[in-house]
């Protein structure tokens, strides 16, 4: 997790260096992932409750993520420091995320910089990136598709290092959540313009100021044939158009595999019988 | 190509036409492939002491990781290459480059060996796609699966699960080579981009489940109980701790069915949380695919399903415990709700049947959908009538 040495940290190049500590963090290699928290968030006390006691050299370590370290700081404590800070980044990193201020994710997600989903049948969507637990120095990222619900291991172990606490349980469903005009399609090629679809979303506008335009035609691609009633997205049977994979000997499907997934779609029938009744006629 | 142009270098030192080999091949680069070399003998009786082969060569280049050696007594056999030569241009010569045979004179009209080349990849690619079904093949494929050749599941709660090599048709030029988990029965891309060229034709349908047939102790079974679970759910521990450490202290595995996988599945299936809390199935965003991971807690549970894929015992109260302990809750609220109160005295199914008959009548499925729901709304309408 990030345990680097100080070499290795000085290889951002000294301009960036000069420019400040974000933004050499950022342009590091391995950090590609985080986005960049606005300074008044970190200066905004309230915002860091509580991590004074899981950071080390708390006060030295939010000094020099915003620039205010003294110079004449002991060098030989710079390393160590430098851990902190990185830390204290991540932390502070988790919360940015989950507040309103999703524009540079967005952008992060449109782009696909945390990848795309491996599974065959999601068809490239983009994933975001997500913590098993909330707590520093258990777990390192995964990644998180929309599309399949599920959580992948970073491709590249530079990525597999990073710390999952960094980017918390909760962002991608709070994220969803917040703006289910991002929710992606269960099937069909990955839509482009779906990402693109947040662009207009501002930091603290909210969902509701939606276009409605966009999401009639969200909604018409998630329920085909849908009964016309009510103006918000039903994702109660989109399960029904996601695709599987039928693994098949000479054409014949394999017995146990196939009872396994009749099982299965039979659970996800009972799923989606519910969700209807609960949708109301 | 990539490879075409990689070939040239090797080319000059490996390939046996190439009058310099005889020069090189004292020097021997593998104990291995010596045998190869001595069994062709026969056929290229002006280079017995060959140290590498086409066949180890090809599968010893980048991104050919996933290819085992096809023998050659396999690919001499012309029964084994039946309808293959209207698939392959060039066929005689690309044989003849697979095998290592001396060209005839006359070769020489062919203007450029890369074309050859193709031609050969694509032979060899397509003999491979029929090799590795057979039990020389499936057995070189195994001991390639269980060194990791193939890599594993990059799906999180797969735990590192080994996956085999996959094509997604049997015909060549269509995709590349996919990877097939046993445990989440899901194909992924692979990781690296070196793999991107390589033909899924070449592996075949067929074959990474025909492995784990034939394999069964490699493949796991269908059902999947919480190892800490004595019933009770544990569902704020469930994401982080891991199955793998659990294992030593479980009896052996074993699967009723014989014919089934034998090994112990890792069953765990995300549970979307916000600030510790599940996500609602309820909300817009609420989870909609945990069914394509879980797995029943017994192998009697798949029984419950019929071969249609409906409930024998259609009882629409049941629900899996297996993935959401919150449903129940969900629906006691709805009994709380005035308005289906007032529906009927079975509050929930009332409604939930009232309102299966406007859905079906007003949603335009597709043809099998409707098939398959139409006995459904027979036997809801006949529960109506009794109720009415």
């Amino acid at each position: 997790m990030l345990r680097r040495t100080v070499e290795d940290a000085s290889t951002g190049s000294d301009s960036d260096y000069s420019n400040s500590w974000i933004s050499w963090f950022l342009s590091s290699k391995g950090n590609e992932y985080f986005c960049e928290v606005e300074e008044d968030y970190i200066l905004d006390r309230f915002n860091l409750t509580g991590l004074n006691t899981e950071v080390q050299n708390y006060t030295q370590a939010l000094d020099l993520i915003t620039d205010n370290l003294d110079d004449d700081f002991q060098e030989e404590l710079r390393g160590s420091l430098d851990i902190q800070a990185r830390l204290l980044y991540g932390l502070i990193h988790a919360r940015w995320i989950v507040t309103c201020a999703w524009t540079g994710q967005d952008d992060k997600y449109k782009k696909a910089d945390f990848g795309r989903c491996p599974r065959v049948l999601c068809q490239g969507q983009p994933l975001l990136p997500i913590g098993l637990t909330d707590v520093p120095y258990e777990k390192s990222v995964k990644l998180y598709c929309g599309r399949c619900e599920d959580i992948y291991s970073p491709k590249s172990s530079r990525h597999g290092s990073i710390d999952g606490a960094y980017f918390g349980t909760s962002f991608p469903h709070l994220l969803y959540l917040v703006y289910p005009s991002l929710l992606p399609l269960k099937s069909g090629p990955t839509d482009p313009t779906r990402g693109a679809g947040a662009v207009g979303l501002v930091p603290g506008a909210g969902a509701t100021v939606d276009d409605p335009r966009r999401r009639g035609r969200a909604r018409e691609e998630l329920v085909e044939g849908s009964d016309g009633l009510g103006d918000t997205i039903n994702t109660a049977a989109v399960a029904l158009r996601a695709e599987r994979y039928r693994p098949r000997i000479f054409g014949f499907q394999v017995n146990e595999v196939a009872k396994l997934q009749r099982w299965q779609e039979a659970v996800r029938d009972r799923q989606v019988a519910r969700l209807e009744a609960l949708e109301g006629p | 190509m990539s490879r075409r142009s990689q070939q040239q270098a090797p080319v000059d030192t490996n390939q046996p036409e190439v009058p310099e080999d005889e020069l090189l091949s004292a020097t021997g680069e593998g104990d291995e492939v010596m045998e190869e070399a001595e069994e062709q003998e026969g056929y290229t009786s002006s280079t017995p002491t060959s140290s590498l082969t086409w066949i180890s060569w090809f599968c010893s280049l980048p991104g050919h990781d996933y290819f085992c050696e096809v023998a050659e007594d396999f690919i001499e056999d012309d029964f084994n290459l039946t309808g293959l030569n209207a698939m392959v241009p060039f066929w005689k010569e690309a044989m003849e480059m697979v095998l290592d045979v001396e060209p005839d004179e006359d070769s020489a009209k062919i203007p450029d060996v890369s074309i050859v080349e193709a031609s050969a990849e694509l032979l060899y690619g397509l003999v491979h796609q029929r090799y590795v079904l057979t039990r020389a093949g499936l057995h070189a494929m195994a001991e390639k699966y269980e060194a990791g050749v193939f890599g594993s599941c990059p799906r999180v709660y797969c735990m590192g699960c080994n996956v085999v090599p996959c094509g997604r048709s049997d015909l060549p030029g269509l995709d590349t080579v996919k990877l097939f988990c046993p445990n989440c029965n899901d194909i992924y891309v692979p990781a690296s981009s070196r793999f991107q060229g390589v033909d899924g034709a070449f592996f075949g349908t067929t074959f990474a489940h025909l492995f784990f047939q034939t394999y069964r102790e490699l493949m796991p079974a269908p059902f999947w109980k919480h190892p800490s679970s004595s019933g009770s759910l544990s569902p704020s521990l469930s994401p982080r701790s891991v199955t793998g450490s659990n294992s030593s202290q479980q009896a052996p595995f074993v699967n009723p069915n014989p014919h089934g996988g034998q090994k112990r599945a890792a069953g765990k299936v995300y549970v979307p949380r916000i600030y510790g809390f599940k996500v609602s199935e309820r909300a817009k965003s609420g989870p909609r695919m945990q069914w394509m991971r879980i797995r029943p807690e017994s192998p009697e549970e798949l029984d419950e399903v019929d071969w249609r894929g409906r409930w024998i015992d259609d009882e629409e109260d049941q629900y899996d415990d297996g993935i959401d302990g919150e449903a129940e809750e969900d629906r006691r609220m709805e009994d709380f709700d005035p308005v289906r109160h007032a529906l009927s005295p079975m509050p929930y199914r009332g409604a939930h049947i009232l309102h299966r008959i406007t859905q079906t009548m007003m949603t335009t499925m597709t043809t099998t959908k409707r098939k398959k729901k139409r006995s459904r709304r027979r036997l809801l309408l006949e529960e109506v009538d009794v109720m009415l």
